[in-house]
């Protein structure tokens, strides 16, 4: 009972960050169409610009903010620089292009930073929380990480719900055409959803390195995991994106508590493609008929 | 797909292209047949080494080939050994078997290395013993306790083993548990290869009834161990044994904090050195602890030792080591750490060998030598090595020891033994070797 | 003289006009050539002709599925690893000290490889776009991952693979290398022929059917699925073929990475290694077995040429090793943003429009 209740718990926690991935991919693939391989690498690589800050005694809150503007400027560049020529094009392009993003990034990190595995700090206690006598499976840290992916997933919420600028982008994502004759900007709405895909994406990259070994490939189960749970909510839908990060983190805990942690990425292919085959617009989206 | 004429060119050009490569690449060189070995010359000895510089193995093991440069340079300083210096081609593999087989390629043919020395780790040069062995290279104190370096000498006549292995480490820890702590539930925290094999072999052969539970890992894979020790708890384990790298030691706490488990721990000496586990520690703790405090997460952890450490620093051997850092070092900010020690050790041992060997080196003559002369090597190691025609198994023996304020308190005195149903023996004749007074073996 | 080249073109025309007597006869050359040099060539470079052979016979099954069908695959990692666990367990059995045990261990991982790729290909073929991507780059992280289930195929530390010794070889095999190269056969020269004799094989087969009825259907389902399926081609069918013949070219050269590699382990098969053939086929252009053969070459040669250029720009050995995934993901963006046909697409449609160039100022 204890091990299940453990095993939960961290499963939530890392659910969490999957999920707060999933949204940064929803956010694009609303926007542009495009599912973001490349995603994980941009983490990683503001994840390292935070670590050499707080090498520098930067307190750690100014470098999860730094981190975070640092995901907002790289989505915005890329966006603007590279991913431009390629929207509306064939899908095979897209999807080359930034795995293509995904090993430059990777391999620059490595050469900037080194390859080496370096300890990476929590701003709160990574000790497990103790109850009376029993100690229970879930850290200081692990509940800021619940804390800080409701957080943001509010402050999406409220964006897109109850702003001018929310609804502005929504329309240029809906339809650009339209929009443009209304007056919007839609280039530039799309690249503040790459923008904010990266800022979110970079919030899960500091959530997952806090308190434990970070190097430049750190986060590259998330390549899968993070689409994974994204097409498992429906790439459309944010909350379908968190249900399905939140589905995916806890059965991969108990996979790798009960069964076998290698056997983690086959269970997570099982799902994918009984998503894919049997419920292509996910769990949650609206039916509508699809092509997947 | 639809011009022939001009496909046919194209693919001649591409082979045309590559043939010009190859002529200019290297024209033909086939091993020399003329006595001398491959990699001697009269001034030169080139060997090889395979090491995790990169990965989650290679904190603290990159280290160690940074020790047998600056014992090298401080032998080819005092003229080398017969007149030949020694040159070492250090390859990173990443602690990935198949990266090893690739540079070990590329070191026996392209950099054409006398022999390898200390490769590093038992996945990884498992890959590659059968390979040395076929091609005749010798194969020499990998740097890893597997039992298979040495217990099947004519299936792998070139290959020697250096430290103790696992079995005789899981034996001597198994006996000391099991007279000390008879009543502890035993978790065993393992390497999922030969490394964790091994030793639970020895361990199992005291402690069978004891282990509640066995947990693995794979190294290279997920960095959460929080299902381990989760399981540990579960199962009531208060001592938990562990045969894992340095990192995975690092990790294995992180993750026992996290889902709060508590127990004490004994990890094998691979995975225990107080200054780099501490040190990892401390950067992944809360806010920024100095590594002198996360040293002290490691109290009351227990290891064994075969080698005298950086904490012993009146040790005449240390001093050796200290003198030879400080003078031969290339960086020279850093500090002298035990996997340089280690490194300069092994460093000892090779430039004993040659020294036995005498001036007609070749790749048969050095396996003879240290085949009939390596048991009787006075070295650094707390016991002697087992070198004969029937074994290839290094160092004989460890004591059990004890950390406490980042330094090893002796709980043993050394304990002496070999695999299988061999006793268990206390032997303190080899701690008391001295290294000569030039540091230069003899 | 024009009675001359009549002559010679009543003997060339009949192997120009069949497609199987022409791929034939430019094989052969291509063969004997490769022979000569792989003869002259030393050891190591023996070794990287050898991988870049291997790595061939992949990115051509690859250019296959993608070029000609229009389906991505970025699991083709994963279907090697299946071909090299296939055949390290035949060549375990055996002994794997005949041609015959290598032969049957090859004619297995191809086997297999057939069947893992049916079975991939059947849900594979309902997918597109980022979806396929997204399973098949799972498929590559998950595949390896099985060898820690089960004990049989050696866990982490993977299994070692028997490799012929030179000396055991039939003595035709011998003879023939000697007349041909006047070098004995070795085991590293061994590799290397045994690799080029079946990319040469594999190539005149994959071009052969990329010139037959189930080439030009595949072609129709790439370019205009609805027209083709109109056309009454059955487009899963199309698909899951294509899919089955690209995983036999993957399986035959995860087999020879084993023999050659001499170790197979999960660690082999990385999500790099899937992404670096996708860059071989992307860097070829997509479509063209030629190109496929030269982006072989780039992935075999490459590795070396880069780290040797960025350790002499002052890089340590580490930092150097990354500067290849940096080269191969340049080239894949590069190739997409600049150039979408690829080498020796851009180099075609070059040479065409020169041509055309001259043909316009005769005209005028």
């Amino acid at each position: 009972m204890q091990q299940f209740l453990d095993t939960t718990l961290g499963g939530l926690v890392l659910g969490a960050v999957y999920a707060a991935f999933a949204l940064a991919l929803c956010l694009i693939w609303r926007s542009t169409r495009i599912v973001n391989f490349a995603q994980a690498a941009m983490a990683m690589v503001t994840t390292y610009i935070a670590l050499s800050l707080l090498n520098a005694d930067v307190p750690y809150w100014l470098a999860f903010l730094a981190a975070l503007a640092a995901g907002f400027g790289l989505g915005a560049l890329i966006e603007r620089v590279i991913i431009r020529p390629v929207e509306g094009k064939a899908e095979l392009n897209a999807v080359i292009l930034t795995l293509g993003l995904f090993m430059v990034l990777n391999g620059l990190t490595a050469i900037t930073f080194g390859v080496q595995h370096r300890g990476f700090p929590a701003p709160v206690g990574t000790n497990a929380i103790e109850v009376g006598d029993t100690s229970i499976g879930i850290t200081p840290f692990g509940i800021l990480t619940i804390v800080v992916v409701a957080l943001v997933m509010a402050g999406l919420v409220v964006l897109f719900r109850f702003t001018d600028l929310g609804l502005r982008m929504r329309a240029a994502a809906f339809n650009g055409e339209v929009s443009r004759l209304l007056g919007v900007r839609v280039g530039r709405m799309l690249t503040l959803g790459w923008a904010l895909a990266a800022a979110v994406g970079a919030v899960a990259g500091m959530l997952i390195a806090g308190g434990d070994l970070v190097n430049p490939a750190f986060m590259d189960p998330f390549v899968i995991y993070g689409f994974i749970a994204a097409v498992l909510g429906g790439l459309d839908s944010p909350l379908g994106s968190v249900i399905g990060g939140l589905i995916l983190g806890l059965s991969l805990s108990y996979v790798t508590g009960y069964v076998g942690e290698h056997l983690a990425p086959l269970v997570a292919l099982g799902i994918l493609m009984v998503v894919l085959l049997v419920r292509p617009s996910g769990l949650f989206a609206a039916a509508a008929a699809r092509r997947v | 797909m639809r011009n022939t004429a001009r496909r046919a060119v194209q693919v001649v050009c591409v082979l045309t292209t590559a043939s010009l490569l190859a002529a200019c690449g290297a024209g033909k060189e086939r091993p020399s047949e003329d006595g001398s070995a491959p990699g001697v010359t009269d001034t030169t000895i080139k060997i090889g080494a395979h090491f995790p510089l990169t990965g989650p193995a290679a904190p603290g093991y990159s280290e160690i080939p940074s020790g047998h440069d600056a014992f090298y340079e401080y032998v080819n300083d005092a003229g080398g050994v017969h007149g030949r210096d020694i040159e070492m081609v250090v390859k990173d593999d990443a602690y990935n078997p198949t990266n090893t087989s690739a540079v070990t390629n590329d070191m026996i043919l392209q950099d054409k290395i006398f022999a390898m020395v200390s490769g590093l780790g038992t996945p990884t040069h498992r890959a590659v013993v059968q390979r040395l062995n076929d091609d005749g290279v010798p194969d020499l104190f990998v740097s890893s306790g597997s039992l298979q370096w040495g217990d099947n000498p004519s299936g792998s006549p070139m290959t020697f083993g250096w430290q103790p292995d696992y079995e005789i480490e899981g034996k001597v820890i198994g006996q000391y548990v099991k007279e000390h702590m008879p009543d502890a539930k035993v978790g065993l925290f393992l390497q999922d290869d030969d490394f964790g094999e091994d030793g639970e072999k020895g361990t199992r052969e005291f402690l069978d009834s004891q282990i509640v539970d066995v947990q693995k890992y794979t190294p290279g894979g997920s960095t959460d161990f929080s299902p381990q020790m989760s399981s540990f708890k579960s199962k009531g384990v208060d001592l938990v044994i562990g045969f894992n790298t340095p990192s995975y030691t690092a990790l294995s706490q992180i993750a026992a904090q996290g889902v709060g488990f508590k127990s004490k721990w004994f990890y094998s000496n691979v995975g225990s050195d107080p200054a780099l586990v501490g040190g990892l520690l401390a950067s992944m703790t809360k806010g920024k602890i100095p590594a002198e405090q996360g040293v002290k997460l490691m109290d009351g952890m227990m290891t064994t030792e075969y080698l005298s450490g950086v904490d012993a620093p009146d040790d005449a051997w240390v001093k050796l080591w200290q003198k030879v850092w400080d003078n031969y070092s290339k960086k020279g900010s850093e500090k002298l750490t035990n996997y340089r020690i280690y490194g300069m050790a092994q460093a000892y041992t090779l430039v004993q060998a040659l020294q036995a060997n005498g001036e007609d080196l070749t790749r048969e003559s050095i396996v003879k030598t240290i085949e009939e002369k390596g048991a009787s090597f006075e070295g650094p190691g707390l016991a002697p090595f087992r070198f004969s025609a029937d074994s290839h198994l290094g160092i004989s023996g460890m004591s059990v020891v004890e950390i406490k304020n980042g330094a090893s308190e002796p709980l043993t005195p050394v304990l002496v033994t070999d695999t299988g149903d061999a006793p268990i023996e206390e032997d303190d004749s080899a701690a008391s070797d001295a290294p000569p007074s030039s540091g230069l073996p003899e | 003289m024009e009675r001359l080249r009549s002559l010679l073109g009543r003997l060339v025309r009949p192997v120009t006009s069949v497609p199987l007597a022409r791929h034939l006869v430019v094989a052969l050359i291509a063969f004997v050539v490769a022979m000569a040099v792989i003869g002259a060539s030393s050891q190591y470079l023996q070794t990287r002709y050898a991988e870049m052979a291997y790595f061939a016979i992949a990115a051509g099954g690859l250019t296959l599925l993608t070029g000609l069908s229009g389906q991505l695959s970025l699991g083709h990692g994963a279907l090697m690893a299946v071909g090299a666990y296939a055949a390290t367990l035949v060549l375990d059995r055996t002994g794997g000290e005949t041609l015959a045990d290598v032969f049957l261990a090859l004619l297995t991982a191809i086997a297999v490889c057939a069947l893992v790729g049916v079975v991939v290909g059947v849900p594979a073929a309902r997918l597109h776009g980022p979806y396929i991507a997204g399973a098949t780059l799972t498929l590559a992280v998950a595949v390896p991952r099985l060898a820690n289930q089960w004990h049989v195929l050696g866990g982490e530390q993977g299994l070692q693979v028997p490799v012929p010794r030179a000396a055991e070889l039939p003595a035709w095999i011998q003879d023939l290398v000697w007349f041909f190269t006047a070098v004995e056969i070795d085991q590293y020269s061994f590799l290397a022929y045994l690799g080029w004799l079946l990319l040469a094989i594999t190539f005149v087969a994959l071009a052969n059917l990329s010139r037959s009825r189930v080439g030009r259907r595949w072609r129709a389902v790439r370019d205009d699925d609805v027209s083709a399926e109109l056309a009454g081609i059955h487009l899963g069918r199309a698909r899951v073929v294509a899919f089955t013949v690209s995983a036999m070219a993957a399986g035959l050269a995860g087999g020879l990475m084993a023999m050659n590699v001499r170790l197979t382990a999960p660690g082999a098969f990385t999500i790099t290694l899937s992404l670096t053939l996708l860059a071989a086929v992307v860097l070829g252009g997509l479509g063209s077995l030629t190109g496929a053969l030269l982006g072989a070459g780039v992935l075999a040669f490459l590795p070396q040429l880069a780290t040797d250029l960025g350790e002499s720009a002052g890089l340590s050995a580490t930092q150097a090793a990354e500067v290849t995934p940096v080269v191969y993901g340049l080239v894949l963006m590069l190739v997409i943003l600049l150039a979408p046909a690829g080498i020796v697409g851009s180099l075609r449609s070059f040479l065409a429009r020169s041509y055309l160039g001259q043909t316009k100022e005769k005209t005028t």
